[in-house]
């Protein structure tokens, strides 16, 4: 028989695939690799397994047809040896007979399907666009979540300080189960940054994290605000709207500043997270939620068990793993990471190109308290690039001054030290008055008048 | 110009259809079609367990008795055909090369327990014999459903298509043909 000539059409087609077809008779493969060649496709055959196996070694294939029945290795044996090398690649068996018991084993073996001798072409052209349609969506399916994944990762921590390494193992840790998570820390030591990177880490990460942060709402909007409402719930409710419980299906409700939650929502919350059901505000429809729970606070929440504030059963709910953001004081090899790190963000996001500090400011740096922890330092590298001009940022040009300064101008009598008492506690709040004065054990009318009686403003501490 | 040789082999179409199919031939290539007897026994490509023939038999014996000033040779047949491994085709053709057969057996009604339909049967032979030569030129399936150059392997397939060429496979087939002229 004259030989058939098989050229590739010029450019190839958009559909093009590479087939190996192994099959131990010529007619058979002959036959084959014309029929695929029509198809515009790029066709290998072999006439054994080890020829086959060579093949695969040199070529990349998406689509291989098996003979069962060959002489040497058969084609089940090559199969199996095929999908350990290459678990993607689609497998169809073929066989002289339509064998119950050979193809349960090919399909159990991982083959994509199986055709009986003789094929109809028709069965034999959708077996292989299925085939084919299978390894596009998967490669399609690989690409989306490459790109998730760079989509959902959350901003870097940085710092490689023992207390920083321990963050990261227990983030690490928490992250492959669902567990409840609870992190503890001071104003500004990035406890958001830790729930977005367990998030980030777990199976739920395709899925939304919904943070809610507790002590910015009021309580009745608050729980409004967590379980949603139906319309005309309350005036000014004029449609139905999801809650944030909702919002978090599937993913991760992060409750910051949970130590600011009254007793009665988190009555409600506790059953939430017991049933994994909640009823919207004024609605009576149960609706069933799937979400981990992640819980922040820079209360100690222990003491506001004993004070009554804080209900003990929920405390314990939501306490099953802790990770305790270390503050900045107690990580200050980190300083010059953080520093350089936020820099660069902010040279990009402002468009002025800040190469680094002078010796001096970061001196400075090294040697101040960080009662506002990460935050104030990004604050004050911030302000640092509004006064500042590049190349460096100079000790002048950050609103800080040395602890030695500070200490020369704390003198030691009474005023002095209540003076410098109130002021670190408003800066280590935030000069937020309410929790200052919470925690000064006094009125916020009687922090007021402290700060007018010492002149103490934030200007004054920069 | 190009001759192209029709060579019905047990083929059971009266003149006057292959008269109508030599001219659509004619139009969809440009070609002067030429009618010729077989010169070999059909029969050599028998098989008997599958009581079918063999088309790459066919199409060796036509490439083999293709005079050497011919151009293209096309085998018309109503014999049910067949390649090893697949239960039958409508057709084939060398690709890139010069011969190309096509079975009306399957493209017939009857077969389907259905009333004859001459002028169907006559637009499937028509549309099977133009892609069937249009593999030779090198063409390959076709993506668009319309082309006469898309997959098919039912005659359903077969009538959703029409008997023309795309665009894009009438620009490789112009281009083929030019490349062939130059040498």
């Amino acid at each position: 028989m004259p030989e058939m000539n098989v050229i590739e059409r010029d450019g190839g087609s958009s559909g093009q695939a590479t087939i190996l077809i192994v099959d131990d008779e010529f007619a058979v493969r002959d036959s084959l690799t014309h029929w695929f060649h029509k198809d515009g496709h790029i066709v290998h055959a072999a006439e054994s397994a080890t020829e086959a196996l060579k093949m695969l070694q040199n070529h990349h294939i998406d689509v291989a047809l098996l003979d069962i029945k060959m002489p040497g290795m058969d084609g089940m044996e090559l199969q199996g040896r095929i999908h350990t090398i290459d678990p993607e690649l689609a497998v169809i068996m073929i066989t002289a007979f339509a064998s119950v018991d050979t193809a349960i084993r090919a399909l159990k073996q991982g083959a994509f399907d199986y055709v009986t001798k003789p094929i109809d072409p028709d069965e034999l052209s959708h077996l292989v666009s299925k085939a084919l349609e299978q390894n596009r969506l998967r490669k399609e399916n690989t690409r989306l979540r490459d790109r998730m994944d760079d989509l959902v990762k959350p901003e870097t921590i940085i710092g490689e300080s023992a207390p920083i390494r321990k963050v990261l193992e227990l983030i690490n840790h928490v992250s492959k189960s669902d567990a409840t998570v609870l992190i503890l820390g001071a104003s500004g030591t990035g406890k958001e940054l830790i729930a977005r990177a367990v998030h980030a880490n777990s199976s739920r990460r395709y899925f939304p994290i919904v943070p809610v942060n507790c002590g910015a709402l009021p309580n009745d909007l608050l729980e409004s605000e967590l379980f949603g409402h139906e319309k005309g719930a309350f005036t000014g409710a004029q449609q139905r709207r999801k809650g944030r419980l909702e919002m978090a299906d599937g993913g991760t409700l992060f409750l910051d500043e949970i130590g600011a939650i009254n007793p009665k929502t988190q009555v409600d919350l506790l059953r939430v997270l017991e049933t994994k059901e909640f009823t919207r505000v004024g609605g009576s429809r149960p609706v069933r939620v799937d979400f981990r729970v992640i819980c922040a606070t820079n209360e100690n929440l222990i003491q506001a068990v004993q004070d009554g504030r804080f209900r003990e059963d929920f405390y314990y709910r939501i306490n099953v793993f802790t990770i305790e953001a270390p503050s900045l004081r107690d990580r200050m090899s980190d300083v010059p990471l953080l520093a350089a790190h936020i820099l660069g963000r902010l040279s990009l996001q402002m468009d002025k190109r800040m190469q680094g500090f002078t010796p001096e400011a970061m001196e400075l740096l090294m040697e101040y308290g960080w009662p506002g922890n990460v935050r104030e330092l990004g604050n004050a590298i911030e302000r640092a690039m509004v006064v500042g001009s590049p190349p460096l940022i100079r000790a002048e040009d950050l609103p800080l001054r040395k602890s030695t300064d500070f200490a020369r101008a704390a003198g030691s009598s009474l005023a002095d030290v209540e003076k410098n008492h109130i002021l670190d506690v408003l800066e280590r709040e935030g000069w937020n008055i309410t929790k200052a004065a919470e925690t000064l054990k006094i009125d916020r009318v009687t922090v007021y008048n402290k700060i007018k009686k010492y002149g103490l403003g934030q200007a004054a501490n920069h | 110009m190009e001759t192209l040789q029709l060579v019905p082999i047990y083929c059971g179409q009266p003149p006057a259809i292959l008269e109508r199919l030599t001219i659509r031939l004619e139009h969809a290539f440009g070609l002067r079609v030429e009618r010729h007897n077989p010169t070999f026994d059909p029969e050599i490509a028998f098989d008997r367990t599958r009581s079918q023939y063999n088309s790459r038999l066919f199409l060796a014996q036509l490439l083999r008795d293709r005079p050497a000033d011919a151009g293209r040779v096309l085998g018309l047949t109503g014999l049910d055909l067949f390649i090893p491994v697949l239960s039958y085709v409508f057709g084939e053709a060398q690709l890139n090369g010069r011969v190309a057969v096509v079975s009306t057996h399957r493209l017939d009604n009857q077969l389907y327990g259905l009333s004859p339909a001459p002028d169907l049967l006559f637009d499937r032979m028509c549309k099977e014999s133009i892609h069937e030569l249009g593999h030779t030129y090198n063409l390959v399936h076709c993506h668009d459903g319309t082309c006469v150059m898309a997959s098919s392997t039912t005659v359903d397939a077969i009538d959703m298509k029409s008997e023309h060429f795309c665009d894009e496979c009438r620009r490789l087939l112009e281009s083929h043909e030019l490349r062939r002229k130059n040498g």
